[in-house]
């Protein structure tokens, strides 16, 4: 068993952990992700992060978690997604760990922009996301883990 | 979704009266848009100055929007925040819409739109 995996499943210790980081348990529904984007703008807003970058982060953090309820749950509301969020001077950063479904080939999908070149009828009506987070991130990794998925990323927040 | 619709001299103006286009009210939203701008002639205004957050499945509503209006309607957008504003420019979607600051730019600029 990985070292995450093992962080993964020991209970949360309310109270010992820093101001600036958070550990949360949420499922893998629409109010699931409310949360989070509530929590991690709370934490930002405490730490005095511009509102630019907020703006950003909460779209990182949007798409990866959007994805992990659709696809990684398949959309079905089961299930949980854990994010530990620890922000430095300088940094957001983020673990986002589930128990759904692999990636495809066990990899992140890499940043293709959609073309917007194109006749009305063609516009693209997704595939935004993980644009998006590739475009906001400074790194990112993905690691299938046993039955876990986990993504870890960081954000400049200056 | 609430959604109002107002008619002025230089166009119509749908305005969001929500904090969030994401992925829990994009289909909501997607038909709601059809219902407002079926048989509109002329421009059609969508404004966001409420709108703090749009993810990739609120701008997909909004595209999918814009691709169900009959052919010879536009769709140009109002007052975007900084976050959406940011969302529409990565995704190069800022090419495919006219965007106007706030809504007395829109109509102000009704005079330049044929």
């Amino acid at each position: 068993m990985c070292p995450e995996v093992m962080s993964q499943i020991s209970p949360v210790v309310r109270g010992k952990l820093p101001p600036r980081t958070a550990r949360l348990r949420v499922p893998a529904s629409g109010d699931g992700v409310h949360d989070v984007l509530a929590r991690l703008a709370a934490l930002l807003v405490a730490a005095s992060v511009p509102a630019e970058e907020r703006g950003n982060a909460e779209i990182v953090m949007a798409e990866m978690l959007n994805n992990i309820v659709e696809h990684a749950y398949r959309g079905t509301g089961n299930g949980v997604i854990d994010v530990v969020f620890d922000v430095t001077k300088t940094r957001l950063r983020v673990k986002v760990s589930d128990c759904g479904d692999p990636m495809p080939d066990d990899r992140m999908p890499c940043k293709q922009a959609a073309s917007v070149d194109v006749a009305r009828q063609d516009l693209p009506e997704g595939g935004f996301g993980w644009f998006l987070i590739h475009e906001l991130v400074e790194q990112i990794s993905y690691r299938r883990c046993a039955s876990n998925n986990i993504i870890r990323f960081t954000m400049r927040l200056i | 979704m609430n959604l109002n619709s107002e008619n002025h001299t230089f166009g119509l103006v749908i305005s969001v009266a929500e904090r969030r286009i994401d992925a829990p009210v994009a289909i909501r939203f997607k038909d709601e848009m059809r219902q407002a701008t079926e048989g509109v002639e002329g421009r059609i205004i969508l404004d966001l100055s409420h709108v703090d957050f749009v993810d990739s499945s609120g701008l997909g509503a909004i595209v999918a929007a814009f691709k169900q209006l009959a052919p010879g309607q536009k769709l140009e957008l109002a007052a975007l925040s900084v976050t959406v504003a940011k969302v529409f420019r990565l995704t190069r979607m800022d090419k495919v819409f006219a965007i106007h600051d706030t809504l007395e730019q829109a109509a102000g600029a009704y005079a330049d739109v044929s």
